[in-house]
C-alpha cells in the first residue's frame, strides 16, 4: 500500500535509474540494453494503467515530491486527462519499443546502439514527466529533457541529412522552449507561483494585465512550435523523414501528442476556458488556422514523393484536427479532439511502422520504388490499408469516431462551414492514402508492361516488427467498435478541461 | 508623449535590455548563414531570458537571502528565479553542446557550415 502511494514518482525515478543501468550495462554487453529498456517500458505501462484505474475510481491523484506541499514543493498530478494521455503514450511507446529492435539494427550504426537506448529512455522519461507534472517550470525542464534526447535521436540515423534535420529542429525547438520559459517568467511575475492549480486560482484576478496576455501568447507560440501546428511546422517533415524509422514512430506518436497535451493543459487548466474565450478571445483565430492546417497539410502530403515525408505532412494535417477541437472549445468537440489524440497516435504509429518495415526490407522510402510491394509484404500493406482507412475516417474505425465527434461539436456550435472543411480534409486524406495503396497493390507487372519490377529481395518483416504493427492496425478498428469504454475515460477528461467535475 | 517615452523606457530599462538582447539573438538565428553564428544567436537569445528572470527577482535594497537568527534583514532578493535560471543555464549548455556536435558532423559530411553552401551540397548529393 505504501508503495502504491509512491507510484507517480517511481514512474520517473526508477526509469532514470534504469537509464543509468542501460549506460553501465552497455559498457560490458550491448545485448542486455534492449532487455532493460523493454522491462522499463513494461513497468511504466503497467504503472500508468494502475494510476489511471485509480484515478477513475478515486479521483485525481496528487503526489507531493519530497513531502513538500504545493506552493513550495513540486506536485505531480494525475487526473483523468493526464492519466488518459499517460496510458496512451505508454502503450504506443511499448509498441514502438517492441518494434524497434530489428529496425534499429539496420538503421542505426552498431557503435551508436548503447547511446541510442539511453537517449530513448530519456525521451520517454521526459515525456512522462511532462504529462504528470503539476508545476509549470518542471514542465519546462521535462520538455527540454525530452527535446534534447529527441534532437540527438534524430541524428543517430545513417542518413547523413539527418544531422541537418536535427540541427534545424534543435534551433526551432530551442526558440520554442525559450518562448515557453519567457511565458513562465511572466506568469511568475504576475502571480508569484509556479503551481498549475494555484495559477488557475490566482490568475483570474489579473486577466486584464498585458503581462498575462504576453505570457499567454509566448506559451501558445512555444507549444505550437513543439506540436508542429501549421505555420510553425517547418521542422517536422525533415525531422520525421530523416530520423530512424523507429524514432519517427516514437516522436510522431508519443512526443507530438505530449506537446499537444501540454498546450491543452496550459490553455484549459492554467488559463481557464473563460480566459481563452472571453478575456483574450483566441479560439476563433485557432479555428481558422487549424482549418488551414488541415487543408494545407493534406495538400502538401499529396505532393510528396517519399512515403515518410507524405506521412509527416499528414501529421501536420492531423494536428490541425486536434487543434480544431481547441478552437471549437465545447464538450463534444473536445471529446473528439482527445479521441483524435488517441486515434491519431495509434494510426500514425501503425503507418510509420509500415514505412519503417518497407525501409527495413527494401531500403527505400521513395513511393516510386514501391510498385507492387503488396505482393511481397501483404501483411504490412494490409495494416497500412486498415490504418489508412482510419486516417480517412471510414466508419467503424477510431478515425471515424473522432472526426464524427469533431463535426458534431462544430455543428453544435453552429460552425457549418468549418464542419464542411473538416470533411473536405478527410477527402484529401483519401487522396494521399490512396497514393500508396495504388502503388502497392495496383502498380507493377499486371498491366502487361515490360518494365520489370524493381529488384526487391525482401519478404515480410520479422514477427517482432509485424506484431506491434498489426495490433495497432487492429486496434484502429477495435477502438472504433468498442467506443464506449474509451468514451468513459475521454468524457470526464474533456469535462475536466472545461472546468466541470 | 515626449516625456512618456523616456519614462517607460528608463523606469523599466532592465526589461527593455532583455527584449533588445532577445531580438538581437533572434536576428542572428534567422539572418546569419554560419551555423555556429546561429548557435551564438541562440545563446544570446537564451541569455536574454536569463537576464529577464534575474532582473525581475531584484528587490531594491535587498540583500542575499541568507537566514539570520536575529531576523534583522527582512528585505531580501527573491531567490527562486535564480534557482530556476540555474536549471535553465544547464539546459542551455546542453543544447549548445548537442548543437555544436551536430555542426561538427555536418562539417564532416558536407565540408561546410554555411547555410547557402550547405543547401548546394545537399542538392548535389
Amino acid at each position: 500500500m505504501m508503495l502504491l502511494d509512491q507510484l507517480p514518482i517511481l514512474l520517473v525515478i526508477l526509469s532514470m535509474l534504469a537509464t543509468l543501468l542501460v549506460l553501465g550495462a552497455g559498457w560490458y554487453n550491448r545485448s542486455v540494453c534492449y532487455g532493460i529498456v523493454l522491462l522499463t517500458i513494461i513497468f511504466q505501462f503497467v504503472v500508468s494503467v494502475l494510476l489511471l484505474t485509480r484515478v477513475m475510481n478515486e479521483g485525481t491523484v496528487r503526489y507531493y515530491v519530497g513531502g513538500w506541499l504545493p506552493p513550495l514543493g513540486i506536485e505531480l498530478v494525475i487526473d483523468s486527462f493526464s492519466g488518459f494521455i499517460l496510458v496512451t503514450i505508454m502503450f504506443l511507446a511499448l509498441a514502438s519499443v517492441i518494434y524497434l529492435k530489428k529496425s534499429i539494427e539496420k538503421e542505426v550504426p552498431y557503435e551508436k546502439t548503447v547511446s541510442f537506448y539511453v537517449l530513448l529512455q530519456l525521451l520517454i522519461i521526459g515525456l512522462i514527466g511532462m504529462t504528470i507534472t503539476g508545476d509549470i517550470f518542471n514542465l519546462y525542464v521535462f520538455l527540454e529533457i525530452s527535446s534534447i534526447a529527441a534532437y540527438a535521436l534524430i541524428a543517430t540515423s545513417r542518413r547523413s541529412y539527418s544531422y541537418v534535420a536535427a540541427f534545424n529542429y534543435l534551433v526551432l525547438g530551442s526558440i520554442a522552449a525559450g518562448f515557453i520559459l519567457l511565458g513562465i517568467g511572466n506568469l511568475y511575475v504576475t502571480t508569484g507561483t509556479l503551481n498549475m492549480a494555484e495559477l488557475a486560482v490566482l490568475l483570474p484576478a489579473s486577466y486584464e494585465l498585458s503581462t498575462v496576455h504576453a505570457a499567454f501568447l509566448f506559451m501558445i507560440i512555444g507549444f505550437s512550435i513543439k506540436a508542429a501546428f501549421f505555420p510553425l511546422h517547418l521542422w517536422l517533415p525533415d525531422a520525421y523523414t530523416e530520423a530512424p524509422s523507429a524514432v519517427t514512430v516514437l516522436i510522431s506518436t508519443v512526443m507530438a501528442k505530449v506537446s499537444i497535451y501540454a498546450l491543452f493543459r496550459m490553455l484549459f487548466s492554467v488559463f481557464t476556458p473563460s480566459y481563452i474565450i472571453e478575456s483574450f478571445p483566441i479560439t476563433d483565430f485557432i479555428l481558422i488556422v487549424s482549418t488551414i492546417a488541415i487543408i494545407a497539410g493534406a495538400v502538401l502530403a499529396i505532393a510528396q514523393t517519399d512515403l515518410k515525408r507524405l506521412l509527416a505532412y499528414s501529421s501536420v494535417s492531423q494536428v490541425g484536427y486536434i487543434m480544431f477541437a481547441l478552437g471549437v472549445a465545447n464538450l463534444i468537440a473536445l471529446e473528439g479532439g482527445l479521441l483524435h489524440i488517441l486515434g491519431h497516435a495509434v494510426m500514425k504509429g501503425c503507418l510509420f511502422m509500415v514505412a519503417g518495415a518497407i525501409i527495413y526490407q527494401a531500403g527505400t522510402s521513395r513511393l516510386s520504388d514501391m510498385k507492387g510491394i503488396a505482393t511481397r509484404m501483404p501483411i504490412s500493406c494490409a495494416a497500412f490499408a486498415l490504418a489508412g482507412a482510419s486516417m480517412i475516417g471510414i466508419p467503424p474505425t477510431i478515425g471515424f469516431m473522432s472526426k464524427y465527434y469533431l463535426v458534431l461539436g462544430a455543428l453544435d456550435a453552429g460552425l457549418w462551414l468549418y464542419a464542411a472543411i473538416l470533411l473536405a480534409g478527410s477527402l484529401l486524406a483519401v487522396v494521399y492514402i490512396w497514393r500508396f495503396i495504388e502503388i502497392a497493390y495496383f502498380a507493377g507487372g499486371d498491366h502487361g508492361d515490360h518494365a520489370p519490377q524493381p529488384a526487391f529481395l525482401g519478404r515480410e518483416v520479422p514477427v517482432s516488427m509485424l506484431a506491434p504493427m498489426v495490433s495497432l492496425a487492429l486496434l484502429c478498428l477495435f477502438l472504433g467498435i468498442c467506443i464506449e469504454p474509451v468514451m468513459g475515460i475521454v468524457g470526464p477528461a474533456a469535462a475536466l478541461l472545461l472546468g466541470g467535475a | 508623449m515626449i516625456e512618456f517615452i523616456p519614462d517607460v523606457f528608463f523606469s523599466r530599462y532592465n526589461y527593455w535590455m532583455a527584449i533588445i538582447l532577445m531580438l538581437i539573438g533572434l536576428y542572428a538565428i534567422i539572418a546569419k548563414q554560419n551555423l555556429v553564428k546561429k548557435i551564438i544567436g541562440l545563446n544570446i537569445f537564451q541569455t536574454a531570458i536569463y537576464l529577464f528572470y534575474i532582473s525581475f527577482a531584484e528587490v531594491r535594497g535587498g540583500t542575499a537571502p541568507i537566514y539570520l537568527p536575529e531576523g534583522a534583514a527582512a528585505l531580501y532578493v527573491n531567490p527562486l528565479p535564480h534557482v530556476l535560471i540555474l536549471t535553465a543555464i544547464v539546459v542551455g549548455v546542453s543544447i549548445t553542446a548537442v548543437a555544436l556536435s551536430l555542426i561538427i558532423r555536418i562539417f564532416e559530411v558536407y565540408g561546410t557550415i554555411e547555410t547557402d553552401e550547405l543547401v548546394q551540397a545537399v542538392r548535389e548529393r
